[in-house]
């Protein structure tokens, strides 16, 4: 079957997402809006407001720790990090590691031998340390569906909504 | 004659006895004094992280195969659950190989969430006490089972010192005891980290060789003391265990035992298991030995006596 424009339309959007690093710009320097889609096999993405955050954190380092923010510094980093530029890494994936305990990042931290970014986070816990982190602190939302609504997987994954336990219906009646 | 044969049956014997109890002594200090497989797998449990989001629990569910919860997992009044009056907490079973606990600290605070599994013990109890061996040590570090071997004893059950093992009790005909296995089959054999571990979001659970478990826990005491109590438990209690706990309050407000003591289990047992050899062995040739003798001596010696003897007792009756 030859492909028409209607088949490839898809895909040429999933370019262009890519090629913006499922970004649209915004005025403040950063995206406007995030979509972060790395849990879709259980939750729909978070459209995550980039631009409300800039306006509430005030300033790029209050999460993007030596990267636009500043550099790798403090009592710790500082030791060999002091001179060194600014990392040209911006989003968290580019360094924290969404698969963090397969073998071969396994071996990859075994080879370290000075041990200090062998108990680097991964990209889950990355997120979620500056999220509810933050949130927490500011009185914002901290429930797991405030920002990740289930999809049906994610439902019968945790047993919930339409894949609840019947027992537990009958007795909530 | 027979008074020579019996001092030597009995130098034999004696001999024997001592030559199986220093074998065996030596066969299980030898099991004593192992601290695990080197490459050996654990888990690094940091309670300061958890959030209690039970999402371990669902993956447990799903990995495992597991029946349907009684409640959603996103349901959080699990956490009130408490069971003989009040004193005990949730704990795992055959439908449940692992569980969150909240606990509220002393002094106030933000609560403090502890999952509960197996702990993969270097030197299991529930191993040392299956008579049918039914359980393994892996090399990667896993306790498993056979439950085709399992004869449903419960022996287990009540050797294991962190009341892990469940038992089916709904199974009328086949009941077997069922506990965490750190997903040995589907995932820690083919290197890749437990489902609990692959779910959590906060990174709660670092998975890992133990050994390097141990120096990263170690690091982040060192990086965050006011974070952290000084402790990491599992990395001696009861021999050492495969998933160790870091924690912010003392562990025994977690719901941690720490009466346990660093030696395992076995070392409780050791100097009576290494008799049963003995016994089993050497008793029934030694005692055996005897009666042979004994038998003897009255074949050859004393059948005119107990004429006699039975011929007096008669005249005096």
């Amino acid at each position: 079957m030859k492909p028409s424009l209607f088949h490839l339309l898809p895909g040429m959007f999933l370019i262009i997402l890519l090629a913006a690093g499922g970004a649209i710009a915004a005025p403040t320097g950063g995206p406007a809006q995030i979509k972060l889609d790395r849990l879709s096999s259980l939750f729909d993405a978070v459209n995550f407001d980039h631009a409300a955050h800039v306006e509430i954190a005030g300033d790029c380092a209050t999460c993007h720790h030596h990267t636009t923010g500043d550099g790798a510094g403090g009592e710790r980093c500082g030791r060999c990090h002091a001179q060194s530029p600014k990392s040209a890494a911006v989003a968290c994936h580019d360094c924290h590691e969404a698969d963090p305990f397969t073998a071969v990042q396994l071996e990859r931290k075994a080879d370290d031998r000075y041990q200090y970014h062998v108990d680097k986070p991964g990209l889950k816990a990355a997120y979620h340390w500056n999220c509810l982190g933050c949130h927490e602190n500011a009185g914002g939302p901290t429930g797991c569906e405030d920002c990740h609504a289930r999809n049906a997987a994610g439902e019968k994954f945790y047993h919930s909504g339409a894949f609840a336990p019947k027992a537990a219906a009958a007795r909530a009646h | 004659m027979s008074g020579i044969s019996r001092r030597r049956f009995l130098a034999a014997s004696i001999a024997g006895c001592a030559a199986t109890t220093l074998c065996g002594t030596q066969k299980v200090l030898a099991a004593g004094s192992f601290t695990g497989y080197p490459e050996g797998m654990g888990v690094l449990v940091d309670l300061t992280r958890c959030i209690g989001c039970r999402s371990c629990e669902a993956a447990c569910n799903k990995e495992q195969n597991l029946p349907a919860p009684a409640k959603p997992f996103d349901d959080m009044s699990v956490f009130d659950e408490t069971f003989h009056g009040g004193s005990q907490k949730r704990r795992p079973d055959e439908n449940a190989y692992t569980v969150v606990n909240r606990y509220e600290p002393e002094g106030g605070g933000k609560p403090i969430y502890r999952k509960v599994q197996c702990n993969h013990c270097n030197e299991p109890a529930c191993l040392t006490s299956c008579f049918v061996n039914a359980y393994t040590k892996t090399q990667e570090g896993a306790v498993v089972y056979n439950s085709k071997i399992c004869v449903g004893c419960r022996n287990c059950m009540i050797a294991c010192p962190f009341n892990i093992p469940g038992y089916s009790y709904s199974s009328a005909f086949d009941p077997v005891v069922k506990k965490c296995i750190f997903c040995h089959e589907t995932r820690l054999k083919n290197g890749k980290p437990p489902a609990c571990v692959e779910i959590c979001p906060q990174q709660a659970l670092t998975f890992g060789k133990r050994k390097e478990l141990i120096k990263i826990a170690h690091q982040r005491i060192q990086n965050e003391p006011g974070r952290y109590v000084d402790h990491l438990y599992g990395e001696k209690e009861l021999g050492g265990t495969g998933w160790m706990y870091l924690s912010s309050a003392p562990f025994e407000q977690v719901g941690f035992d720490v009466t346990t003591g660093n030696e395992p289990i076995i070392a409780n047992v050791k100097d009576f298991l290494g008799t049963v050899p003995m016994v089993l062995a050497i008793w029934p040739a030694l005692f055996t030995g005897f009666h042979l003798l004994a038998k003897r001596k009255d074949g050859h010696g004393h059948d005119d006596g107990h004429g006699e003897e039975s011929g007096k007792e008669g005249e005096e009756s």
